[in-house]
């Protein structure tokens, strides 16, 4: 108890409040600090896999998923005996379900948790998961939904979208790295046992037993990542003082711009071409390596990813080893654009 | 001509260039002179794999005819990106047909002479780092198996080593096991 310490805590609450107001989540202890998506969804499937799975259950999952919303399930299903299920894609990257926005054809009875991502990182698309979740939660089935790609480019209203857990990391909201929330429903996490041990998150230790903290320190063992979560905090509030409507307009004006001029390139072929997309172009293009054209456009001072973007099963559906991905913020521009188109251009000339 | 010179050589020869877009453009052509790896060589034994781009590799170990009592290392390779063929090319050219005992002993400073270095970053998402590492771990399984001949694959390197009993083959091999590189400095 020092006055150094007492500000440190005071400004990493706040940032918790910055967050809950900014996803509008009904307290603040239902904010919880991890590291990142990775680490909210590992944190989700231990302690949803610990509270509900049994031999035979089900998790269900979608064909687009990264692989940070892939494995953890894999894992904890592997222990519980549970199936891992999966929604398979279309050809222009969305869920396969024969109305887009209804899976309830893959719920079963056996169906315990329902992992969706919001936006594909590799294909764009985005899901319409506030749907999605209402079928789910009518059968009882808890929703996981993997905010990454989404936080910085979508209103994200927790409460509107009605799910149970919401997980998303700082770096993809301007924040710093190794920040990561998981949101979750006050009523569900109150019933989810910890799934870390260690110092913050207990209430009374001896050898013989342990009771552990209340929310949100239940599920934030060791010592948090203060400098970074205020930084996230602050992130947030920047983004806060642009219209998140204008931001998404702009970036869709980006993505149309792009989308027409790199189909002008002889044989490209864009992956993730679904009706309703962020600002993410992957594509392909006949006779040109990814790995090749990403070195080239680096050269020109161009950044973007290339390879499977942890999305190898998606790469397998669309029968692909790897995709240049370009993405957009609200700080670029149509020249920027342009000088993209520019570069892959001459970078297929090199190659070809 | 010493490795070391050879290196040089490929330094001089890049010199040449005073901008990125033709120093890659002479990397690309280097790709295509890759002494080609057989068709019947370019099997999942012997990938080397990265996250990206893949290469293949296999070597060969033979007695030149001017000098009976020297082995050395015959190198055939390709990759499915063009970028990571040419940098391959430059290290077979560099590598190929030497005694294991100039591989274990050189250095890939010149890639990084040549602004290349990136590419050999572990941390990168290619198999040229692994690349070099399975160059150096041939070599090392030539030198110090003085009476084997023929061809090995990098998975026969690998598991070859959990069978056999401990003499300088094992222990340097645990070492390659383990991450180190015991031809460093």
């Amino acid at each position: 108890m020092h006055t150094l310490s007492t500000k440190a805590t005071e400004a990493q609450e706040a940032a918790r409040d910055t967050i809950r107001r900014h996803i509008n989540a009904r307290h603040a202890h239902e904010v919880i600090f991890t590291s990142g998506t990775t680490a909210s969804i590992n944190l989700a499937a231990n302690s949803l896999g610990q509270l509900l799975l049994k031999n035979g259950d089900e998790v269900l999952i979608s064909g687009m998923e990264h692989h940070a919303n892939i494995v953890p399930w894999q894992m904890v299903c592997e222990r519980y005996g549970a199936k891992l299920k999966v929604i398979p894609v279309t050809d222009e990257g969305e869920l396969e379900p024969r109305r887009r926005d209804d899976a309830t054809e893959y719920f079963t009875e056996r169906t315990k948790v329902f992992a969706i991502t919001h936006v594909s990182n590799t294909l764009g698309t985005i899901n319409p998961i506030k749907e999605l979740i209402a079928q789910a939660r009518k059968q009882g089935i808890i929703t996981v939904v993997d905010g990454a790609q989404a936080i910085a480019h979508l209103n994200v209203d927790v409460q509107d979208l009605g799910c149970d857990l919401y997980a998303f990391s700082g770096h993809k909201a301007y924040g710093p790295t190794g920040t990561g929330v998981l949101y979750g429903r006050e009523e569900l996490l109150e019933r989810m046992p910890p799934w870390q041990g260690g110092g913050e998150m207990i209430d009374v230790v001896t050898f013989e037993k342990t009771t552990y903290a209340k929310l949100p320190f239940k599920f934030e063992a060791g010592t948090p990542h203060i400098a970074g979560i205020i930084g996230l905090g602050e992130a947030i509030r920047w983004m806060e003082d642009y219209d998140k409507a204008a931001m998404a307009a702009h970036e869709h004006k980006l993505l149309e711009h792009a989308t027409k001029e790199l189909l002008t390139i002889d044989g490209l072929r864009i992956i993730g071409t679904a009706k309703e997309k962020v600002g993410v172009i992957g594509f392909v293009i006949g006779g040109v390596h990814h790995y090749d054209l990403g070195t080239l456009l680096d050269q020109q001072g161009i950044a973007v990813r290339t390879g499977h973007h942890c999305t190898q099963p998606l790469m397998e559906r669309f029968g692909v080893s790897g995709t240049t991905r370009a993405s957009f913020a609200c700080f670029n521009t149509v020249a920027e654009v342009d000088a993209l188109v520019a570069g892959v251009k001459k970078g297929v000339k090199m190659l070809r | 001509m010493t490795i070391t010179q050879a290196q040089q050589e490929v330094v001089d020869e890049f010199a040449l260039f005073s901008d990125w877009q033709d120093r890659y453009e002479h990397l690309i052509e280097l790709g295509k002179d890759l002494p080609l790896i057989a068709p019947e060589h370019k099997t999942d034994d012997n990938l080397v794999r990265g996250c990206q781009s893949r290469v293949w590799l296999h070597a060969d170990v033979s007695t030149p005819l001017d000098v009976t009592d020297q082995k050395v290392i015959h190198f055939t390779a390709d990759s499915d990106a063009m970028i990571t063929k040419g940098i391959v090319a430059l290290l077979v050219r560099v590598f190929n047909d030497r005694t294991p005992q100039e591989i274990l002993g050189a250095s890939t400073e010149f890639i990084d002479k040549i602004g290349l270095r990136a590419h050999l970053s572990p941390n990168r998402a290619n198999g040229l780092s692994a690349m070099v590492d399975q160059m150096k771990r041939y070599a090392l399984a030539f030198s110090s198996n003085s009476t084997k001949h023929g061809s090995w694959s990098p998975a026969f390197l690998l598991n070859s080593c959990q069978v056999r009993g401990p003499g300088l083959w094992s222990l340097a091999m645990r070492t390659v096991r383990c991450g180190q590189r015991p031809w460093a400095p």
